[in-house]
């Protein structure tokens, strides 16, 4: 009886999740009348404008990731070495961006740094282009600290730190080859996770304005019948491409926590 | 260097400085990016152009139309958070306690991290195409079966069709988050419960709900913080038909359609509120169900 509820929960729940991928499916084949085709994928990735902002969406999530590895490592490191007391506020810190709505962090960008502010950042493309990615880092920063964070939990910072400065290695040799290196797996799998975000963001970039793949994908929304489909097609297998190398890479990752004490 | 442990509490003094010093650049990095924008949203909603203070713009917020707004914001984040509460729980209680094979544990929260990060603009596509006008179910139900979802009052572009479309991200997140919760309940407690003479019913309503409520109520919090604040979803979906909070915010960052900008940090620092509530209610009860859960 239990085992029969348990077999509906699931069904009800499958049906549910299916339903929706295989409408989009089935509906991004329909763009030729009557046969399934893939002239809605053809006429996807044939427009330049898709090029365009996949390309700018990537970059803009490899230089986020960049800059989280380079802000996030160093810090969850200092703060398991030196100041664990700090580590409840900061971790309090990080899962704010879950709190504050996206649209109000920008919102706030646009009023803080436009152009007749004291750090005109929105005034050049190269400046706007850096809030973006600040903004990015900002939404990323719960899963990337996370991430980093259950890493350096499982393995002896303290100790591999002494060991490193006895041999006379100095705080940038100790992040970089001896911190970084045993974190690899938790940093890329915050990594893939900030692919995700970026990619598919919308909010942020288009209130800043920035050729972005998420305006590009509402625009198309707005404007055509098939290739939206096509292109929630190519998002979903993007994000299950992100989670799918989440769960290769953490097959690295060290089983069983190093009991430090 | 210095010793690893330092013995008098002048060495400390001394080293604090240095070790504060490790935290700047994320200091920096929060206050910049996280912090000072924030604030400044907040406190522009309770100044006026000229910089004074006032509480204007915040009384400003009470119009039918920004009200109604906001109501409807909560009942969708409330309706989908409910109810994905109650199907993620479903699932999550089958898996794991219902008997199932082992097998399916792990697609099953692969594909809710999948799910749960398939949300903004492709997300609206998937339902657009499913259930929309001419979407797959409605054209297979309309011919095959002959029902009329749209005689019937569905509409995708209406609250329950955004209620509906939500879910897909709201469920697996459910499943995600109270998997482990879940598998925290021991299995001592219910032989201990079974030996003392409690039946099924008695052992969840005495021994396992309490345990969970917690973590169930918490859960339900960050479901709502998440649809109040989804933005992309609803304006893929309905364009700017739908009068919720974050698509009016949207509208007014982009053009000032409230014809007042300090009435739009008033609007956005409202959603502060609500998701703040919601996320403070949710940390506390995190914090209290820990305990049970070790």
């Amino acid at each position: 009886m239990n085992r029969f509820w348990a077999w509906l929960a699931l069904a009800g729940g499958m049906i549910y999740f299916v339903l929706p991928l295989l409408g989009m499916t089935e509906f991004s084949l329909k763009m030729r009348r009557g046969v399934y085709s893939f002239d809605a994928y053809a006429r996807v990735l044939a427009d330049p404008k898709f090029q365009e902002t996949f390309t700018y969406s990537v970059v803009m999530a490899l230089v986020t990731i960049l800059f989280g590895v380079l802000l996030v490592v160093p810090t969850a490191y200092w703060v398991r070495l030196k100041l664990p007391r700090l580590r409840p506020y900061i971790e309090f810190i990080t899962l704010l961006p879950l709190v504050i709505p996206a649209i109000v962090i920008v919102f706030g960008y646009i009023r803080l740094y436009n152009t007749s502010s004291w750090l005109p950042l929105t005034g050049s493309v190269f400046g706007t282009n850096a809030l973006l990615m600040f903004g990015y880092s900002t939404l990323s920063l719960p899963y990337m600290y996370r991430a980093v964070d259950t890493g350096l939990r499982t393995i002896d910072v303290s100790t591999l730190t002494e060991a490193a400065q006895s041999l006379g290695a100095g705080w940038i040799t100790i992040l970089s080859r001896i911190i970084l290196p045993n974190v690899l797996v938790a940093v890329l799998s915050g990594a893939f996770v900030t692919l995700a975000i970026v990619l598919g963001e919308f909010t942020m970039a288009a209130l800043l304005n920035r050729p972005a793949f998420g305006p590009y994908m509402q625009l198309l929304g707005a404007n055509r019948a098939y290739e939206p489909a096509a292109l929630a097609v190519i998002a979903f297998a993007i994000t299950w491409g992100c989670m799918a190398l989440i769960q290769i890479v953490s097959r690295f990752a060290p089983k069983a926590p190093v009991n430090p004490h | 260097m210095t010793t690893q442990t330092p013995t008098a509490s002048k060495t400390i003094m001394s080293r604090l400085p240095l070790n504060w010093l490790g935290v700047a650049p994320f200091a920096l990095f929060v206050t910049l990016f996280l912090f000072l924008p924030t604030m400044n949203i907040v406190i522009g909603a309770f100044q006026n152009p000229a910089g004074e203070f006032t509480l204007a713009n915040i009384q400003g917020l009470n119009t039918p139309s920004i009200i109604s707004a906001y109501w409807i914001s909560i009942k969708i984040s409330l309706a989908s958070a409910l109810l994905g509460c109650l199907v993620g729980f479903s699932v999550a209680a089958a898996v794991t306690l219902g008997g199932l094979p082992k097998w399916i544990r792990s697609p099953l929260l692969t594909f809710s991290g999948v799910a749960s990060n398939f949300a903004g603009v492709p997300l609206a596509f998937a339902f657009l195409a499913t259930l929309g006008p001419i979407g797959l179910v409605t054209v297979f139900l309309r011919t095959q079966i002959g029902i009329d979802l749209r005689s019937l009052g569905f509409n995708l572009l209406s609250f329950w069709g955004l209620t509906v479309t939500y879910l897909f991200f709201q469920i697996p997140l459910m499943i995600l988050i109270i998997t482990p919760a879940l598998d925290g309940l021991k299995r001592e407690w219910r032989e201990a419960a079974s030996i003392l003479g409690a039946s099924g019913f008695q052992y969840w309503r005495l021994v396992a709900f309490p345990i969970l409520f917690p973590s169930l109520l918490g859960t339900l919090a960050l479901l709502f913080a998440n649809s109040f604040g989804a933005v992309a979803t609803a304006i893929a979906l309905t364009g700017s038909s739908l009068n919720i909070v974050p698509i009016l915010l949207f509208a007014q960052i982009r053009g000032d359609v409230l014809g007042d900008p300090h009435l739009g940090y008033a609007l956005a620092f409202g959603m502060i509120v609500v998701t703040g509530i919601a996320n403070t209610i949710y940390i506390w009860l995190r914090a209290r169900s820990e305990r049970w859960l070790k």
